[in-house]
């Protein structure tokens, strides 16, 4: 396995990273699906998540986004996240204490707007605490 | 004619006021060089979510099912401007020149018999339009920019408020004022159509590489647009305060540098007066004493 596909990780105050992988697992919102060189182009949302980095064969990073977009072509694969944090830095209270508040947004929510905000605050806490706990 | 005490006071007061305004400038430098470093970063994101979008566009094209944000109300009748300036002053012609070009915006419109809106994001726009457009003020965001510069989220904020008003039908038609940062010395007042999103930066060069390819979309292209449209109204926002903020330290940087060689001259100036006073002061007494002993 020497082939690679480059990896771009951006997120709205930076480029993350940029560096190739061997093959990289993004969370769609139709389902995981794994990128490996000469993909096929393709554009797809990403629902909360995590994004694993494979190296050798394994797991060699693991990265949590919440939400985005992911654009696949043969040569790359470019991930527009709206907020990224390494899976090791997150942490089981604050994840929690971002549940407990997404969960008393949703309750105050009086537009559809507010509502429909605090839903997603809701499914992207829940996908941190599901990231933690695997 | 000035004393000499009076002169004296005005040579220290003028000697303080340069030593605030070198140090702001200082700090405006280094602010500068953090805000510019942001600006710079964030532009990989806004490039390939403008590439994406326009791929997206033209894919989708104007069908019937094309979202709103991508189509227009098919109005245009209420607009909505946004105006992005500093929270605080000293900072040169910035605020002046972004609130006149809102403000020329605004009555050009008026005269076509449109409804203007306005949201003012900082301090100083609010107060230099609130006189004369008090009443199209539907918001107003203060202290964007805190002590680690400035955060996404209070971007998305403004975007969510822009939004809601979107759905809600309160304009037709999105347009951001800002200063775009072109070099420390130069800002350039830009107006920015955001809603209806006008696709402009799919360059020809990006055209023949990205459109070759069938691009997959998942779940589709209109799903796909429907979330990216709305992201893309936070990413420009980010964007827009960014570019405002390296300007407004750009500028605030040069204009504390006219100010400390203004004072530089102006204690030049004040000194030689200062001088000459004095030595006239002295042969003033000298000749009354010479005088004096020859009248003896």
């Amino acid at each position: 396995m020497t082939d690679t596909t480059v990896l771009e990780l951006v997120s709205p105050s930076a480029l993350l990273k940029s560096e190739p992988v061997e093959m990289v697992v993004v969370p769609g919102t139709d389902g995981n699906f794994g990128v490996l060189p000469k993909h096929s182009p393709m554009i797809s949302t990403i629902r909360p998540g995590v994004i694993d980095i494979y190296a050798g064969g394994k797991v060699s990073e693991r990265i949590f986004v919440a939400g985005g977009v992911a654009e696949v072509n043969p040569e790359r694969c470019t991930i527009l996240a709206e907020e990224a944090v390494p899976v090791a830095d997150l942490k089981a209270d604050e994840a929690q204490a971002r549940l407990e508040a997404a969960e008393a947004a949703l309750k105050s929510a009086e537009t559809a707007h507010d509502k429909a905000n605090a839903e997603r605050a809701l499914d992207i806490a829940r996908a941190q605490i599901q990231a933690l706990t695997n | 004619m000035a004393s000499l005490k009076d002169l004296r006071s005005r040579i220290a007061s003028v000697k303080s006021t340069r030593k605030i305004t070198s140090a702001m400038k200082m700090v405006a430098a280094s602010k500068l060089r953090r805000a510019q470093d942001a600006a710079e970063a964030a532009r990989p994101y806004a490039e390939r979510m403008g590439t994406m979008l326009g791929r997206l566009a033209t894919a989708v094209g104007s069908n019937e099912g094309a979202p709103k944000l991508l189509a227009g109300t098919g109005k245009d009748d209420v607009h909505l401007l946004v105006v992005f300036t500093a929270d605080r002053g000293l900072c040169g012609g910035f605020n002046a020149s972004i609130v006149k070009a809102a403000r020329l915006k605004a009555i050009a419109l008026k005269g076509e018999g449109k409804t203007v809106k306005i949201i003012c994001v900082g301090r100083k726009g609010s107060d230099a339009l609130k006189r004369e457009f008090g009443d199209n003020i539907v918001a107003r965001y203060t202290g964007i920019e805190g002590k680690k510069g400035i955060d996404f989220s209070s971007a998305t904020e403004v975007a969510d408020k822009v939004l809601a008003l979107y759905d809600e039908g309160e304009f037709d038609v999105c347009t951001i004022f800002y200063n775009k940062f072109v070099s420390a010395i130069s800002q350039v007042a830009t107006a920015q159509q955001l809603i209806p999103f006008a696709g402009e930066e799919v360059d020809g060069e990006e055209e023949a590489t990205g459109s070759s390819a069938v691009y997959d979309y998942e779940p589709s292209e209109e799903a796909i647009l429907a979330d990216l449209l709305p992201r893309n109204v936070g990413v420009q926002i980010f964007g827009a305060m960014l570019e405002s903020s390296a300007s407004e330290h750009g500028a605030r940087m040069s204009a504390m540098d006219n100010a400390t060689r203004n004072a530089g001259d102006m204690i030049d100036r004040l000194s030689i007066q200062y001088n000459r006073s004095r030595q006239a002061q002295i042969t003033n007494e000298l000749i009354e004493i010479i005088s004096g002993a020859e009248a003896l």
